[in-house]
């Protein structure tokens, strides 16, 4: 992965630079040890590495200013980092950078049930905004697989999704507000407890612009009270297309379930052998699950249940019980962890038009058989955003370079079919190179402006997004 | 100018650029009595028609800016679909004629009573394509519902009133077409006791997705409306909860004739309290527990409209008046919608924004306007 060549001055300052840092804040907030920092020289994707300068942990927006402040007249590019889960390499140091942390910044500021909404610090983890409030029986409705670890700071910048977004929308149908941090250290507010924008849709613009227009310490956030009740339905089928064709004639049909999950042999195995959910031993699995009181959730399983019997499923399982309903969900919650034990894997997380999956994982066979490497498929098929995971041996030369190809590949044959290279993980420094198979320069161009008014020095998490060819002129001219 | 394809327009707007000469952009021309006026030349965008794209099955249409949305709506009905949204029709309130595009759905981010469960205009919008003030032709988002590639100019595009580019083609994420619905009635609440209802509705987990309440005017008494859509079965049950649920707070009934209520929705979505008022119309956007509140500083002399639960307030007040001094603390924005000339200069259409985000804006305007030719004034 090419980096911007770290900034001699800066790494000779290091000594000035941590103490001003550490004039502000209290001594533990501040790391600039080698053996410490090294905890932060990568987030989840972990095949890339890089110490930062130095490490701050503020405890307030105003110690967030004060510190980026400092960052800005020393001319020092910052990190932003809210719990280091980003597939994508989202906060990936440079080695002249300073990481700003939201992590110590996790308190409820303010819950309104009344209103429908909550505001929290961005530094709480996504799991812990629904615990927060449901005790109320309310919920925050953005669910990624990492909910229980990441931060609603990183949910911001890279506009998260989950299993659930079907029905709810993703983070940015979700935010209603943001107080935020500008490179040059002015907190402003965008945004409340009201709905829409003034003017301008700031605040649409800065969800998902991956922590590079400035650092989100404040988040008021939709609640929703639960419902009733949810149950999944579990479908197997013997052909991938079938289930593909299930999908779509389930979204035909006016049913709208908050989730349908998809599996693929390979995956189903593999999480069979780690979690023992029971799953049938099929070409493809859905979990469909729905929600309502009683009666709504029988009405809707109907619907489904005779769609599905127009493809001749191989299993057809409905949840009789909570404890069942959680042995459905268990094998697809586990799926990661459990191609985690068996390989090595790369998961992607592009988006295609649903009525092109029977083609896109007929493709992706092949493109399997052709490099030599496994991939097992679970995804988020009714919004048809895919996480191909491929399986590579790290401790084998070449192999992630192969896997890394291969990758590129798959997320090529997305745009091709009319989808995205990203659904819900964000570019980050993973997919910034194949930027210009989705957009071309002037499109590219168009989104480099918005930073060019937020960070005009382009300092705030640099090298993400862009392809580094893109954005010379600009990183040189700064 | 009317131009017919992506291409012409994008060549209309460099030669413009080229030359300094200001444009007016219009589609239907339905909201013409909105924002600041514009002189300039026209640009009329509903030489660019026709739906691009649409599949049933992944809940996607796509189609050049100036189709009408009534074409738009006949062609997702006829699948048993619809927009999320349920974009108001301005017809009413301004006194104008003609045909609302999408475009023009798109450009003032027009949302109606669903907004409060499925999202504003904003939400259903996926992928955008404009040509911006140097005619260049830019593309952003796509046809996928998830898609964080890169920055969002989707939403910064819904809601600018043509200034920072000139959209050529939107697509949406849809919804299916509900098989029924029903409206529960509380009757004759004052504006607390509204607020109250329909935040109660919309903590219990019914899936509300209309909240709105008509204050009592002559020989019509207060209505406080809720609304729920879905399946038969679902359907009854719901509105018969809230049925029970809203009792302790007036009088309840259920409308269950679908087209007295269709009528009723349509009427709270145009705004029609206000819109046959006399004086100035404002929109509010507040928090909603902050509604009675608000409607008590603007005083007798408003009629008003609540939806959205209480955090949308029309507002129909005498010539000249300021809500937004009469919002006095109270967080939000007020839009004036509707007044004369003079009062819009006066008052300014947008709520101002505070110093360090109208900075921003102004930014954002001189990168993808640098010659100050795209609505000139307009949000100004």
């Amino acid at each position: 992965m090419e980096m911007p060549v770290p900034d001699q001055g800066v790494l000779d300052r290091k000594a000035s630079i941590v103490a001003r840092l550490e004039q502000i804040l209290p001594g533990e907030a501040v790391i600039s040890d080698p053996n410490e920092t090294r905890a932060y020289e990568c987030d989840a994707l972990t095949a890339y590495r890089c110490q930062p300068l130095a490490v701050v942990l503020p405890a307030t927006t105003e110690e967030v200013a004060a510190c980026l402040k400092i960052c800005h007249e020393e001319d020092v590019p910052v990190v932003p980092r809210g719990a280091g889960t980003s597939l994508a390499g989202g906060s990936l140091p440079t080695a002249d950078s300073i990481i700003i942390g939201v992590s110590r910044m996790n308190a409820v500021l303010e819950t309104d049930y009344d209103n429908r909404f909550i505001k929290v610090q961005t530094g709480r983890t996504n799991l812990s905004v629904t615990g927060a409030v449901e005790q109320n029986d309310f919920f925050y409705a953005p669910d990624p697989s990492s909910q229980l670890a990441c931060a609603i700071a990183g949910n911001i910048a890279m506009n998260s999704g989950g299993a659930h977004c079907l029905k709810y929308g993703v983070t940015t149908n979700n935010l209603m507000g943001v107080r935020m941090v500008t490179m040059e250290g002015e907190i402003i507010d965008i945004g409340g407890a009201h709905l829409d924008a003034a003017v301008y849709d700031l605040l649409g613009v800065i969800c998902g612009s991956e922590g590079q227009l400035g650092i989100v310490t404040e988040a008021t956030l939709r609640i929703l009270r639960k419902p009733e009740g949810a149950r999944p339905v579990l479908l197997g089928f013997d052909r991938s297309e079938v289930a593909g064709a299930c999908v779509a004639d389930i979204i035909k049909a006016g049913v709208l379930p908050v989730a349908i999950e998809f599996m693929d042999r390979p995956c189903i195995r593999a999480t069979e052998d780690f979690a023992h959910a029971g799953y049938p031993d099929v070409e493809a699995l859905l979990i469909v699950e729905v929600e309502g009181s009683e009666a709504e959730i029988v009405e809707q399983l109907e619907k489904i249940k005779t769609i599905a019997r127009r493809h001749d499923p191989a299993e057809l399982r409905e949840s009789a019980s909570a404890e069942e309903s959680a042995a459905i969900w268990k094998g697809r919650k586990a799926a990661f962890g459990a191609m985690g034990q068996i390989n090595d894997y790369m998961c992607l997380d592009g988006t295609i038009p649903v009525s092109q999956l029977p083609l896109v994982l007929r493709r992706m066979e092949e493109l399997s058989k052709e490099y030599g490497l496994d991939v097992a498929n679970v995804f988020h098929a009714g919004d048809g955003n895919l996480h191909p995971l491929i399986l590579f041996d790290a401790n084998k030369p070449g192999d992630l370079e192969t896997c890394e190809a291969m990758g590129a590949d798959i997320l090529k044959l997305c745009v091709e079919v009319g989808g995205c290279l990203t659904g819900e993980h964000g570019v980050g420094v993973e997919k910034r190179d194949l930027m210009l198979t989705q957009y071309n320069e002037g499109d590219l161009e168009a989104q480099m402006r918005i930073k060019d008014v937020f960070d005009p020095a382009w300092l705030l998490n640099p090298a993400k997004v862009f392809p580094l060819i893109t954005t010379r002129t600009r990183r040189e001219a700064a | 100018m009317k131009p017919t394809s992506e291409a012409e327009l994008a060549d209309a707007i460099r030669a413009s650029a080229a030359k300094g000469t200001k444009l007016h952009i219009r589609g239907g021309g339905t909201r013409a009595g909105f924002g600041h006026g514009v002189t300039g030349q026209l640009v009329d965008t509903t030489g660019l028609k026709g739906v691009a794209l649409y599949e049933p099955g992944a809940l996607t249409i796509v189609a050049a800016v100036g189709t009408p949305l009534e074409t738009i709506e006949k062609t997702l009905a006829k699948e048993g679909q619809r927009l999320p949204f349920e974009p108001m029709d301005h017809r009413a309130l301004y006194g104008t004629n003609g045909k609302s595009t999408i475009g023009g759905v798109v450009a003032a981010n027009v949302s109606g009573p669903r907004r409060i469960q499925a999202g504003a205009c904003r939400d259903s919008l996926i992928g955008v394509r404009f040509v911006d003030g140097e005619g260049t032709v830019i593309k952003n988002g796509g046809r996928v519902m998830k898609n964080v590639t890169g920055y969002d100019l989707v939403k910064l595009m819904a809601g600018s009133h043509g200034t920072l580019g000139v959209l050529s083609e939107v697509a949406f994420k849809v919804l299916p077409m509900p098989e029924a619905g029903a409206t529960v009635i509380v009757h004759g609440l004052d504006t607390i006791k509204a607020c109250a209802a329909m935040s109660a509705a919309l903590t219990a987990p019914y899936d509300v997705n209309g909240a709105a309440h008509l204050p009592s005017r002559a020989n019509h008494p207060a209505r406080t409306c809720i609304r729920v859509e879905g399946f038969e079965g679902s359907v009854t049950y719901r509105s018969g909860q809230l049925k029970d649920l809203l009792g302790r707070f007036g009088d309840v009934t259920i409308e269950a004739h679908q087209a007295t209520a269709q009528k009723l929705w349509q009427h709270i979505r145009d705004a029609e309290t206000v819109a046959s008022g006399k004086g100035d119309v404002w929109r509010i956007s507040v928090k909603p527990s902050d509604a009675p509140r608000l409607a008590t500083t603007l005083g007798d002399d408003a009629q008003l409209q609540f939806d959205w639960g209480g955090g949308l307030v029309w507002a129909c007040v005498p010539q000249g008046s300021n809500v937004r001094t009469a919002m006095n603390g109270i967080d939000g924005h007020a839009t004036l919608i509707r007044s004369s000339e003079a009062t819009a200069s006066q008052l300014g259409v947008f709520q101002p924004e505070a110093a360090p985000l109208a900075k921003i804006s102004a930014g954002l305007r001189a990168r993808f306007d640098p010659h100050g030719i795209l609505n000139p004034g307009r949000m100004g």
